[in-house]
Order: structure tokens, then C-alpha cells, then sequence
């Protein structure tokens, strides 16, 4: 994983430097501004909103995808195992928390973390077979308990409702009921931040560098004292936490949790959103998801552009234009693989370095 | 006890089995000559049948014109795609090259949803008897077909892989290939011949498939089927992929028998070759026929 660049001179003279979340004071600021300038985003002063509804409809969706991207970059890129049921653990966060507060009163300030607790049991579960076989063993093996899952949330009534789906109370924080999108937004922005902070200090500790060495060279991770069973089954509860609670934020912002909606598609466009970002890269996750939610919608606006000019209103194009998008997906993901294997990420870092190098770039 | 059912679904499954076997056939020997784990393997039955469907209904071909078409296709389909696709990624990690057909799949499936529609299309019908009696046993023309059709290929594989130049030298490409190229055999050559066999037999069993049940988007998790089977078979055998899609489509339809008798949950038809799966990752990862991978230090 190669370091950001820093700039000449820039020296660090202790571990506890070298090993800060961000690299410079610089990076820090940056990232403290960009959360700042989220906080601004749902703000309505008067008759001006500073984003559309729409806008926030979006940044709530990428909030929620971007948890549960993490969670599956930590199994993936930081870990080195594949899974294909991701989503099934997503889905398993949603009808966990609208069971718990549904059923049992848990208010759902709780039951959001209540239910990414019981997600990681059932990851933890479905980990077992990670601790035996690895590679594209343990990927079949994944989209085996992808459908097996599936099939349980079909099947179980009571815990799904079944095919009629279940119902998520809304947001509430000690009896004050968050109401409408914007506020909502908070809550999601609270989550995100919180949760990219653990996954970046998890990755500082010995037991995020034990997950890097089984990804890395397992066979001298286990001679080095790392039990490789309990990590490679911990990097799957792991990421089933974070998918559990990205799933949780999901049921109560739609407020209706469907059977269907957690299918192996989601799967794999979590394993996009992984790739497309930067395996291995906090930020990668992040930018994966908002590429990934980004790209659909962008093919709608260019459409949408399109339909006004005359040559532009084919109806093959206008009516078939949700299977273009689940095409775009699929295509991304191979272009990705084939022209920029290390993601977006490694994209910004070039960036970066252009011109902090610049314009001498040697 | 329902005798005669069972009796009519443990046939059902072997017809299914054979089917099964000859698309995990296909997928083994991609993973076997190039390493790569082929998710698209589904999708390659699917735009195979829907292109013979298309040649069939649109320019109204005989069959056996329409048919030889697709397998051409199909060929130059399966060598494009290794080209372009595959080549790049050698030498890439697992989680990459699995990615990248996982990529393809949704792509394809997604385009073929685009221009053919959502809807089963029904072939035009080739076979002018709807069923044939065996031994009291209703069974349709096509999947006697294709029955047929599937052991011929298997008979053929054993033939192209014991006695034929090309059949000989992916065999030494998949055992190995720094020793193959040595011996002047183009490992390039031999891995876009394997996805070319794979592409054109996949897309036979499509259309056999097809002309049975019609058309449409479900074909494609034929592709995720074939896992059971596979790993049942051990991934690296050809004969444990024919022996692993036999067992899994009567255990498919066993499953659907227990289910209709005794327990009445539904849908077990369809689950019950992935908790077959999971118990045979558990308990022998390398199936019945695969070579064990052991790590030393």
C-alpha cells in the first residue's frame, strides 16, 4: 500500500507520527472541512436550500452504502477474502433492527447498533468455513449463504414479514422523533463519521495489522503468532458490524424493509463499489459508493438531456434504460479491473502527487 | 409413498444432471486450462439460446442452419472475450479475475434483458410429438435430445482429450504451463481455445435447455447451478464435474420430492444443492475428484 506523498522534509520522528489517521495537518483540516461542509448541506434558510431534495436523497443513500462498503472492505481489501453475500448481511441489519424495535419496544437509537451486534453472530456464523478453504473456494461458498440467506428472509414470517415485507419505525433520538430527510441526514453523517473513524483506527492496531499479514502472506502471518481461523473468521463479523449497521440506517430511512431488495446483485455492487474505490483504501470505499450511486443516475440525467433533442428520444434506449445502468455496472467494474486495478483512490493519490510535485515530477 | 413420482423426477434429474454435467464440463475446462473461475459460465447458455431463438424467429432458418450459426458465434464470442478480457488480467490476483467475470455477467445478462426482453419466448417447435412413453414414463423429445446431445459431448471430450493434437496440448497446458510452452505449445493459443469450446458447448446446452423450457433470463443461473456440481466433482475434474451435475440434479429433484411429501416448505427445490454445497465445503473442499492442494512450509 503505497503512502501518500508527503513533502520534502517532512519527517517523522516517531511511530505515533507515522501511524496518525491522517498524514499531515493539512489532511486533517481537509477532511474537517469536507464534514463541516456536509453539515451545511441540508440547511434551508428561509426559502433557500442549500441542496435539493434530491440531493439529499442521494447523499443519504451514499452514507448508508458507503458503512457497508467499508465493512466489505475490510473483509476484502484488507483481509484478502472474497464474499459474494454482502448484501444478505446488509439485508439481515435492516429487518434485524425494525424486528427488534417492532417487536420487543427497542428504540430504534438503540436497536440500529443492537442490530448490527446480531448481524456480526450471524457473520461470524457464516465466517466458520472461512477458517477451512479461502480464494474462490470461499467465494462459492459465499454465494451459497447469499441464497441461503435469501431464501430465510423469504421464508421466516416472523422476522421479515415475508413477502409483505415489514415495517421500520422512523428515527428517534430520546423522544425527540427526527422527521423529513434533512434531519435524517444527521444521523447518517453521525454513523458515517464514527464508523470510517473505527475502521481507520481499527487498521492502526494489532489487530488490523493482523489482518493485513493474512492477506498478504498468510503461511508467514501464522509462523509470525497470527491465529489465522480467529482472524480470517473476526474479519467477518467485522464486516458484517458495518453491514449491519449501514443496512439498520437503510430500513429506517425507508421505513419499509422488502424481502427482495437484498438479491445478489446489491452483492455485487458492494464488491464494486470495493473495487472501483481502491481495495485496501478507507477513502476508496468512500469513493467507490459515490461512484457507484453516481453512475445510474448520471446515465439518467444524460438521457434525460438526450430526450429533449430529437435524435436523442430512442425509445430502446429511453425504456431499457435500468437495464443500461445494471449494464454500466457490470462494465465498470470490468474497466476498472483492467485499466485501473488499484481504484479510485490510487487515482486521487496520482493526483495528489502531481502537484505536490509540481511541476518537477521526479 | 408416491412410487411412480419419484420414479418420474429421479429421471427428470438425470436429464437435468446431464445437462448440469455438460455446463459444469464446460466450466471445469476453463479452470483448468486458464485458472479462471468462470461466473459468466450462466450467461454464455443464455446469449447462446437467445441468439439461436433470434435466428430462428427473425430470418426464419431451419434449425440445423440456425444452430451451426450459434455455435459459430459463439466460438468467435468465447475468443473475444479471452482476448480481451481475460488476457489482461493474468497474472492478477483470484479476487480480481473472479471479479471481472462476476463484471461480465451482470453485464451481458443485463444486455440480453435489453434487447431480448424479460419475458420466456417460447422456440419454434422442432419436434412434432409433445412427449415419448419409456417404460411408462412421460419424457419430452428435447430432453431425450438432449440427453443424447450430452453424452455425445461427453464422449467426445474423452475422445478430443485422449487422442487429438489440440486435446493433448491444453492438457499439457493445464498441468503445466511453463513446461507446455516449452514445448512449442502457444499457451495463449490453448486458453482462448478452451474458451471458445466452453462458449460454443455452454451455448448448445442453452439451447437445448431452451427449446424444453423457452428463453429466457432464468437461464442464466444455470451458471450459479453449476457450483454445486463443480465443487461436488472437485473443481479441476472433468469427470467429477459429469458426476457432480448428475448427483445434483437428482438431489435437486429428491429435495423437491421430500418437500412435496412430507415437509411443505417450498422453494426447496431451489435451495437445497447451496446447503449441499456449504456441507461439502465443510467437510471435503477438494470434491470428490479434485487434487488436493496440501501447503507445506
Amino acid at each position: 500500500m503505497a503512502q501518500a506523498l508527503t513533502r520534502c522534509g517532512d519527517f517523522k520522528t516517531s511511530y505515533r507520527a507515522d501511524t496518525t489517521i491522517f498524514p499531515s495537518a493539512r489532511s486533517r483540516a481537509f477532511a474537517l472541512v469536507g464534514v463541516a461542509l456536509l453539515i451545511a448541506a441540508p440547511l434551508q434558510i428561509g426559502g433557500f436550500s442549500v441542496l435539493s431534495d434530491y440531493w439529499i436523497t442521494l447523499l443519504i443513500q451514499i452514507g448508508y452504502l458507503a458503512i457497508a462498503a467499508l465493512g466489505l472492505n475490510v473483509l476484502v481489501g484488507f483481509t484478502g477474502q472474497i464474499s459474494l453475500g454482502h448484501s444478505a448481511f446488509f439485508g439481515f441489519g435492516a429487518f434485524a433492527s425494525a424486528y427488534l424495535n417492532n417487536t420487543y419496544g427497542v428504540p430504534v437509537f438503540f436497536s440500529i447498533p443492537l442490530a448490527a451486534l446480531w448481524t456480526t453472530a450471524v457473520g461470524l456464523i457464516v465466517g466458520i468455513p472461512a477458517g477451512r478453504i479461502k480464494g474462490l473456494y470461499l467465494a462459492i461458498a459465499t454465494l451459497a449463504s447469499q441464497f441461503i440467506l435469501q431464501d430465510f428472509f423469504a421464508r421466516a414470517d416472523w422476522f421479515t414479514g415475508g413477502s409483505s415485507g415489514s415495517l421500520a419505525a422512523p428515527f428517534a433520538v430520546f423522544g425527540y422523533q427526527i422527521s423529513g430527510d434533512r434531519q435524517y441526514f444527521y444521523v447518517v453523517l453521525a454513523y458515517l463519521v464514527v464508523m470510517y473513524l473505527l475502521a481507520a483506527n481499527l487498521m492502526r492496531s494489532r489487530d488490523g495489522r493482523a489482518l493485513v499479514a493474512v492477506r498478504d502472506h498468510y503461511l508467514s502471518a501464522e509462523v509470525m503468532g497470527v491465529n489465522l481461523t480467529k482472524y480470517r473468521v473476526l474479519s467477518f463479523g467485522i464486516s458484517s458490524f458495518f453491514a449491519g449497521i449501514g443496512g439498520a440506517l437503510y430500513a429506517h430511512y425507508l421505513q419499509y424493509v422488502s424481502v427482495e431488495a437484498f438479491d445478489i446483485l446489491l452483492s455485487i455492487q458492494f464488491l464494486g463499489m470495493v473495487i472501483i474505490g481502491g481495495l485496501g483504501s478507507i477513502m476508496g470505499s468512500l469513493l467507490g459508493t459515490i461512484f457507484m450511486v453516481l453512475l445510474p443516475e448520471a446515465m439518467s440525467w444524460a438521457v434525460n438531456i438526450l430526450r429533449a433533442t430529437d435524435w436523442g428520444n430512442v425509445p430502446s434506449i429511453v425504456n431499457g434504460l435500468a437495464f443500461l445502468k445494471q449494464a454500466a455496472i457490470g462494465l465498470a467494474i470490468v474497466l476498472f479491473l483492467i485499466f485501473e486495478p488499484d481504484g479510485l483512490a490510487h487515482r486521487w493519490r496520482q493526483i495528489k502527487a502531481y502537484w505536490k510535485l509540481y511541476p518537477f515530477s521526479y | 409413498m408416491n412410487v411412480e413420482l419419484l420414479l418420474q423426477l429421479v429421471v427428470n434429474g438425470l436429464i437435468l444432471g446431464t445437462l448440469y454435467g455438460v455446463v459444469a464440463m464446460c466450466f471445469t475446462l476453463i479452470y483448468k486450462a486458464s485458472q479462471v473461475v468462470n461466473f459468466a459460465q450462466g450467461e454464455f447458455l443464455l446469449i447462446g439460446a437467445w441468439v439461436c431463438w433470434w435466428l430462428l424467429t427473425e430470418f426464419q432458418l431451419p434449425f440445423y442452419a440456425g444452430f451451426l450459426l450459434t455455435l459459430v458465434f459463439m466460438m468467435v464470442f468465447g475468443i473475444v472475450l479471452q482476448v480481451l478480457v481475460l488476457r489482461p488480467m493474468i497474472g492478477e490476483p483470484v479476487i480480481s479475475v473472479i471479479m471481472v467475470t462476476i463484471g461480465l455477467s451482470i453485464f451481458f445478462q443485463a444486455i440480453m434483458k435489453w434487447l431480448f426482453g424479460v419475458f420466456t419466448q417460447p422456440f419454434p417447435p422442432i419436434f412434432p410429438i409433445r412427449s415419448v412413453d419409456i417404460f411408462g414414463l412421460n419424457v419430452q423429445p428435447a430432453y431425450l435430445m438432449s440427453m443424447v446431445i450430452s453424452l455425445l459431448i461427453m464422449a467426445g471430450f474423452a475422445w478430443f482429450f485422449k487422442y487429438s493434437r489440440l486435446g493433448l496440448a491444453m492438457r499439457a497446458t493445464a498441468f503445466n504451463q511453463q513446461v507446455a510452452q516449452s514445448l512449442g505449445i502457444s499457451v495463449k493459443q490453448m486458453f482462448a481455445v478452451s474458451w471458445a469450446i466452453s462458449a460454443m458447448v455452454s451455448a448448445l446446452a442453452g439451447v437445448v435447455f431452451g427449446i424444453v423450457n423457452g428463453v429466457s433470463p432464468a437461464l442464466s443461473f444455470f451458471g450459479i447451478k453449476v457450483f454445486p456440481a463443480v465443487i461436488l466433482g472437485g473443481l479441476d475434474s472433468i469427470v467429477g464435474a459429469v458426476v457432480g451435475g448428475l448427483i445434483i440434479g437428482v438431489l435437486e429433484n429428491l429435495a423437491e420430492y421430500v418437500d412435496g411429501q412430507w415437509l411443505n416448505l417450498g422453494n426447496l427445490y431451489a435451495i437445497a444443492p447451496f446447503y449441499a454445497l456449504v456441507l461439502i465445503l465443510m467437510i471435503k473442499p477438494y470434491g470428490l475428484f479434485g487434487t488436493e492442494k496440501i501447503e507445506r512450509l
